[in-house]
């Protein structure tokens, strides 16, 4: 009995671990976003464990947390360091709405200004 | 919506019989001891196949895209060098772990693939790329190996006389393990070759920049 | 409900949350995450209903779920890919505010 209350309250923890961890994932900025779903991927690699399918949390460790991760940090950085010839939204946003003094504000903190904003 | 989803995943039957009985009385007749991995490479050999053919596709298309972008060159710290040192061996051993371990335990060669795949990630963040020597045709066949041995193995079944993709069950585990191996390499590769995002251009110089570092 | 049932409703309530965030957002990067989130809905469905079974799991959709985690992770790298291009093109990594209205 008690056993059961544990393995329930177990499974209600990873569950609405995972929902919330998906809900922040899709809400926060970019780079938070991103961790959060490494995260995501983590937990979900645990709950494949409770499921009893270790092949799978195998993979998902490794594939769903490690290198998704990887891509999707290499694929930001590369968006972050994108020209500013008004191929990033973002930053020319930043440069529409802020004065910036010359010299004053770097692009990337003002597009990290931006990014809290959104 | 999601209010008509879970009805119908409610509607379902509590218990199934699902197929672990008809896997479990064939587990014989596979090689190998793990039911995943039996099922993966032996019994549902098709979509193994095809899967790996949908990764290959993914690459050329990327590929074909262009060529590898110009990354800022940050040279790696300290750390990372050396934990780079510590963990690739490390992590090239686990991967033939899992591979070995695939045929009775949780393991094979998708997990061990992706394994391998991190340790190519970890060179290509210390600044290793694919040298000139490995950009060319070397890199291309271990790209294809996988599947290309997995549809020999088929195509060879079939001229014994069976039919494509079921293997007689003397060879089934030594089968099996060749073609894991060889899905291994090439998913490894693979994955490693999408994070780098492009063809690999043998002109590029750094290629050869990095390998100096992992003398040091 | 058994535990099954409850992982099941879970995997549900993640795809309508990557489906919700797949419309709703609009930067690309968000929506190429949001598509993993469904994916990774679609997964814990196929697990969750594989242990139905009164033995051990049922060894099928999981051999299945593994291929399709690999090619869940080719499909992201090829849309950064593709990504990245729109983004050298010339174009934005965020869809206009307009169109969603």
């Amino acid at each position: 009995m008690e056993k059961m209350i544990l393995l329930w309250s177990f499974d209600a923890l990873l569950g609405i671990t995972l929902v919330w961890l998906a809900w922040l994932t899709l809400s926060r900025d970019l780079f938070k976003s991103i961790v959060l779903f490494i995260t995501f991927g983590l937990v979900l690699a645990l709950t494949w464990v409770r499921l009893e399918a270790p092949d799978v949390a195998l993979a998902e460790a490794a594939i769903g947390a490690g290198i998704t991760g990887a891509l999707l940090l290499g694929a930001l950085a590369r968006l972050e360091s994108t020209p500013a010839d008004g191929s990033d939204p973002a930053r020319e946003k930043a440069s529409l709405e802020t004065v910036v003094p010359p010299g004053g504000t770097t692009p990337r903190q003002a597009q990290r200004r931006d990014r809290n904003v959104e | 919506m999601g209010a008509g989803l879970a009805y119908a995943v409610l509607k379902l039957p509590a218990e199934a019989p699902g197929l672990s009985k008809t896997v479990a009385d064939n587990i014989d007749m596979s090689g190998v001891d793990n039911p995943v991995t039996a099922v993966v490479v032996n019994f549902r050999g098709y979509d193994t196949l095809l899967e790996m053919a949908v990764l290959l596709l993914a690459l050329l298309v990327v590929w074909s895209l262009g060529s590898e972008p110009q990354r800022r060159e940050l040279a790696p710290g300290e750390v990372l060098v050396y934990l780079t040192g510590l963990l690739v061996p490390l992590l090239i051993l686990v991967a033939g772990y899992l591979l070995w371990v695939g045929a009775v335990a949780p393991g094979g060669a998708f997990q061990a693939g992706s394994v391998l795949a991190a340790a190519g990630l970890l060179l290509v963040l210390s600044g290793w790329r694919f040298g000139a020597r490995f950009s060319g045709l070397s890199l291309r066949i271990t790209v294809v190996g996988g599947l290309a041995v997995f549809v020999l193995a088929g195509l060879a079944m079939m001229l014994h006389g069976g039919r494509f993709l079921e293997y007689p069950i003397a060879y089934a585990g030594a089968l099996i393990l060749v073609i894991e191996a060889a899905a291994t390499l090439s998913i490894g590769l693979i994955l490693v070759a999408l994070f780098l995002g492009g063809r690999p251009s043998p002109d590029q110089s750094p290629g050869s920049r990095p390998e100096s570092r992992a003398e040091k | 409900m058994t535990t099954a049932f409850f992982y099941a409703l879970t995997g549900i309530a993640l795809f309508i949350l990557g489906l919700y965030a797949l419309i709703i957002q609009l930067h690309l990067l968000r929506k190429i995450l949001a598509i993993n989130v469904m994916g990774s809905g679609v997964f814990l469905l196929l697990i969750a209903l594989a242990t139905r079974t009164q033995s051990t799991p049922d060894p099928v959709p999981q051999a299945m779920v593994i291929t399709g985690i690999v090619v869940a992770v080719s499909a992201t790298a090829l849309a950064l890919v593709l990504m990245r291009r729109l983004l050298d093109a010339g174009g934005k990594a965020k869809l206009p505010e307009e169109k969603t209205d």
